[in-house]
């Protein structure tokens, strides 16, 4: 659409300009307070522009954690927190993918009733559960594990039902064919669902990984092994210092390194995550 | 290469739906042989009968000496081209051709070679093998689909309406191209469809089927001039046969339409019962015009359509209101409200039981 109004393309970008400033500010003030030292983060007024302990700040964050504090490096609850998220990533689209298969593709007794129970699992997400679920975790000796961090959360009714959609959208021909080329069920799953449904799978992955990634409850529930915390849980932990101010400076390092890799999932992954949810020709 | 027999077949549905009332034909080695019909008739459900993708409720289906009932698709030796195509839209044509090969388990450059010849008969290029599907026209997807199924040198092909999908002009080099290969490779092949041009042009013999009952199974021209059910003789041939309700002369020599229109019957090797009720069929290209009006069928034209080749008519004779059209070769000068003497020779008359839709004699 084309349209020459010069007072509403000035309006229109004003209003788009408050937008993003509102949304950056926040960012830009956790920038700032991550490159300044832990002296000058308890002074009023706070600063707005960047000082120079950047470098500083980037070495302690990473590998030595707060004083008083939890006394592990970041780097460490990066990493946890990378295994939890891809873990609950990949493992919610396998399992997903599979009941999507069986639903879709095979006629077994009851399997609209497996269906149903898997949708109203919908109803059931962790913090409804979490009490029995905990039970069942601690049972099963999975507490400071990383199973125990990534498998309550891994059943995914979305998944299923956005995959079973996926599959309905491929012609029955496909199927045919693969059958009549000699195709077995796991080998046409293999050689031509899932090449079918990658875009699909790309879209939900970036879902998922940040879903993952921003797990707080949970985590904080199941592991009490500072080894393994993961990056989320652990910044409200700095704050825990013991007679001391926080360390704002290392805080603020903290949480512009746990944004850095959903920021990056979503770049990177962007082009197939739009085709993902709007392509529809198969 | 092999002969297809279905002995009794028939397929009902878990709801109860009848779709095959049992049929049975034998199909010869390297016969083509065209499953034609309206649409429900039934003709896909016995293709995919054969195909092992509907499973048979009764009777027998056996290609070379085995019975097939039980075996999976990919285990009758049978290729088959899709109304739609069915290619993976996935995978760059060669691909598309060789994954029934890979999952054989074949050698690679066996693979090569098949897909390299399959691709020198249809006339695929080398930068189309490397492209995918979406990449290509409709016609081309059709060459793509019939590679598939002739890589696999299956003893039977099967062709579900491959042609229904491309545009007038290419269907009618489609299907040359289809009776060249069927022919150069001869390879037993069962072919549906619903146009009637398709199938007298390709088949050696044709199955018509209408409602899951088999109506007649003959070579084109049996089929054309000596139709066994009212189905097939207004099924066969375009423009449709003319159809009037007659009544057999006293002396059994004539038919009568209501207005005691009188078409002679002395000369056809058939002999009714005098005063029978009947259904007569003259097909429009049959009528042809004479010159004495004494004694013969005089028609009143409705309307006249000039295609230049031909000429059609339409009209009634005398106070009979059922419409009649009449094919003639070349322009004609005809003008609507004409009135016109036609004769059919005797042998040319088709008649049928108003009861049993069947041909008499």
């Amino acid at each position: 659409m084309i349209e020459n109004r010069p007072f509403i393309t000035v309006i229109s970008h004003l209003m788009l300009i408050l937008g993003v400033a509102v949304i950056a500010f926040p960012i830009w003030i956790t920038f700032v307070a991550a490159t300044h030292d832990s002296v000058r983060m308890v002074q009023i007024p706070l600063p707005l522009l960047p000082g120079g302990h950047f470098f500083e700040n980037l070495d302690q964050t990473l590998n030595k954690g707060v004083e008083g504090g939890v006394s592990l490096g970041i780097s460490y609850m990066l990493m946890n927190s990378l295994i939890m998220a891809m873990m609950i990533a990949v493992g919610k689209i396998a399992i997903s993918l599979l009941s999507a298969f069986a639903i879709v593709y095979f006629r077994f007794p009851f399997r609209m009733g497996f269906f149903w129970m898997i949708f109203i699992t919908l109803m059931l997400p962790v913090e409804v559960r979490i009490i029995p679920t905990y039970e069942v975790v601690a049972n099963l000796n999975m507490l400071n594990t990383y199973w125990g961090l990534s498998v309550p959360l891994i059943a995914s009714a979305t998944a299923t039902f956005m995959f079973r959609q996926t599959f309905l959208t491929i012609p029955d021909e496909l199927l045919e064919a693969a059958r009549i080329d000699g195709a077995g069920p796991m080998r046409f799953f293999f050689d031509i669902l899932l090449p079918m449904s990658r875009t699909n799978i790309a879209a939900l992955f970036v879902i998922l990984f940040i879903y993952g990634w921003n797990q707080y409850l949970w985590p904080l529930l199941v592991t009490t092994d500072q080894t393994m915390y993961t990056a989320v849980t652990v910044i409200k932990q700095m704050l825990e210092t013991a007679e001391q101010a926080p360390e704002w400076n290392v805080i603020m390092m903290s949480t512009l390194l746990a944004m850095l890799p959903p920021v990056c999932v979503v770049i990177f992954m962007q082009k197939l995550f739009v085709k993902g949810l709007t392509e529809t020709e198969k | 290469m092999a002969q297809v027999k279905l002995n009794n077949t028939k397929k009902t549905y878990p709801n109860g739906f009848k779709a095959i009332h049992g049929v049975d034909v034998n199909i010869q080695d390297g016969e083509f042989i065209v499953l034609v019909g309206p649409s429900g008739c039934g003709k896909s459900t016995l293709l995919r009968m054969i195909a092992g993708l509907e499973s048979i409720s009764e009777g027998e289906i056996s290609i070379g000496d085995r019975v097939v009932n039980d075996l999976e698709p990919a285990a009758r030796d049978i290729a088959m081209v899709f109304q739609n195509y069915a290619l993976y839209p996935h995978m760059n044509v060669f691909d598309n051709m060789a994954y029934g090969l890979k999952i054989q388990g074949l050698a690679k450059s066996e693979i090569e070679e098949r897909v390299k010849k399959a691709a020198e008969i249809l006339e695929l290029t080398d930068d189309q093998l490397k492209r995918k599907p979406r990449q290509l026209s409709g016609g081309q997807r059709q060459r793509v689909a019939m590679g598939r199924a002739i890589v696999r040198k299956p003893s039977v092909f099967l062709f579900d309406e491959p042609l229904s999908n491309l545009d007038a002009k290419l269907r009618v080099q489609m299907r040359v191209e289809i009776k060249q290969l069927q022919e150069n490779l001869g390879i037993t092949s069962v072919y549906v469809t619903h146009d009637q041009v398709e199938a007298m042009t390709l088949g050696h013999r044709l199955l018509v089927l209408n409602e899951g009952v088999v109506e007649q199974i003959g070579t084109p021209i049996e089929l054309y001039e000596r139709p066994a059910s009212l189905f097939v003789a207004g099924f066969i041939g375009s423009p449709a046969m003319n159809f009037a309700n007659a009544k057999i002369s006293s002396n059994g020599t004539a038919v009568n339409l209501s207005d005691g229109t009188r078409f002679d019957l002395q000369g056809s090797s058939f002999t009714p019962d005098s005063d029978q009720d009947v259904i007569l069929g003259i097909r429009p290209e049959d009528l042809t015009l004479v010159d004495d009006s004494e004694g013969v069928p005089q028609l009143t034209t409705t309307l006249a359509e000039h295609l230049g080749a031909d000429t059609l008519l339409h009209g009634h004779f005398g106070t009979d209101k059922t419409d009649m059209t009449v094919r003639l070769a070349g322009v004609q000068d005809i003008k609507s409200g004409e009135r016109l003497s036609l004769q059919v020779e005797p042998e040319k008359i088709h008649l049928f039981d108003p009861e049993t839709k069947k041909r008499l004699a």
